[in-house]
């Protein structure tokens, strides 16, 4: 079986290794700030103890006041997983770094929520519609479509 | 046989010259040789009757619309749920087969009928129509469940064609979501009754819009 990662534990060793990286702590999640998420994930890929070397699952939400792009991690080492979540607050631009680099998983999901939410992803090197075409007008997933 | 039984003795027969025996049987030979001068008539005369009986007179229509029937060949085409319907049909419990309908045709150029089992998105829809361009005359299509039909419930969606008529012609529509295999069976027995009621003089309305 999966264990769940300790969440108060992984902030606590993200705080120590980048301060001011990681936003709030919620029960589930740990939500860091979107400057630092690549630094942040690439310290929970590689870093021994923690060693999520497989990400699940990449989605989005739309909560109106902000966008929250979700990486659910898992190692196949430890067999434990772990919610990492971020913010963008800027409707008209929402930016995050692409994790593509680090987890090749993370191609299709980041072009689907491009697609569909209208985030964008920094560094991702095909950043392309994926379900709808070239030229669709909006971003049918967003609450405010139609 | 078992051991220790009495042996059969073998009689030979006695007092006989083998060179009498010889003679007995060349004395047969000639004689069938001599009565066997024509060959035998073939024991055909059965088939008068059966002939006259199955002489039949009918038009190259309704010869075309019984061999289109009986081989109508689907593609190989589905979009979503709907479509393991469509395989459950195919598969042993439902057997399409019985209709002739063995092989579902991996090129469209070899089909006759288009299943459209599943929603049809507009990303997909010109794929759609080309694999319907590809298929050669005379072609049918099958529209399989609510999606296909009218969108069902993505007809508002962003992404979903309402109803694949806007994209194919389409003879015979199927409800359900997803239609039990018995009502595909059904569908594809009236597309048959079509088949067999068209002419190869009739040229089917197709509309060119697209082509
Ligand atoms: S009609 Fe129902 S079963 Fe068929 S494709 Fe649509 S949603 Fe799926």
């Amino acid at each position: 079986m999966t264990t769940v990662f300790n969440v108060e534990y992984a902030a606590k060793k993200i705080i120590e290794a980048f301060p001011d990286s990681v936003a709030v702590v919620v029960k589930v999640a740990v939500v860091v700030n979107s400057n630092s998420l690549y630094q942040v994930a690439e310290f929970l890929k590689d870093t021994s103890g923690f060693e999520f070397d497989y990400l699940n699952n990449l989605t989005a939400v739309d909560y109106i006041d902000y966008f929250e792009v979700v990486y659910n991690l898992n190692s196949l080492e430890h067999n434990h997983s772990l919610v990492l979540k971020t913010r963008c607050y800027d409707r008209n631009r929402p930016v995050v770094p692409s994790v593509i680099s680090l987890w090749r998983a993370a191609d299709y999901q980041e072009r689907e929520i491009y697609d569909l939410m209208g985030i964008t992803f920094e560094g991702h090197p095909n950043l392309k519609r994926l379900l709808l075409w070239e030229g669709f007008m909006g971003h049918p997933l967003r609450r405010d479509y139609l | 046989m078992e051991k220790g039984s009495p042996r059969v003795e073998i009689g030979k027969p006695k007092n006989i010259n083998p060179d009498e025996l010889n003679v007995a049987e060349a004395a047969r030979i000639i004689q069938l040789k001599e009565s066997s001068q024509q060959p035998l008539p073939d024991p055909d005369n059965w088939l008068d009757e059966e002939l006259k009986r199955n002489v039949l007179v009918t038009t190259v229509d309704a010869m075309l619309g019984w061999s289109r029937r009986y081989s109508t060949w689907p593609v190989n085409f589905g979009l979503a749920c709907c479509a393991f319907e469509m395989i459950a049909s195919a598969s042993s419990r439902f057997d399409l087969s019985r209709f002739g309908m063995d092989i579902f045709r991996a090129s469209p150029r070899q089909a006759d009928l288009m299943i459209v089992a599943g929603t049809l998105t507009w990303k997909m829809a010109p794929v759609l129509r080309r694999i319907y361009d590809q298929m050669a005359e005379p072609k049918w299509v099958l529209a399989m469940g609510a999606c296909a039909i009218s969108g069902g419930t993505f007809r508002e969606s962003y992404s979903v064609v309402p109803g694949v008529n806007r994209i194919v012609p389409v003879d015979v529509y199927v409800p359900g979501c997803p239609p039990r295999p018995e009502g595909l069976v059904y569908g594809i027995t009236m597309i048959h009754e079509k088949e067999s009621k068209s002419s190869v003089a009739e040229i089917r309305g197709h509309d060119q819009r697209h082509s």
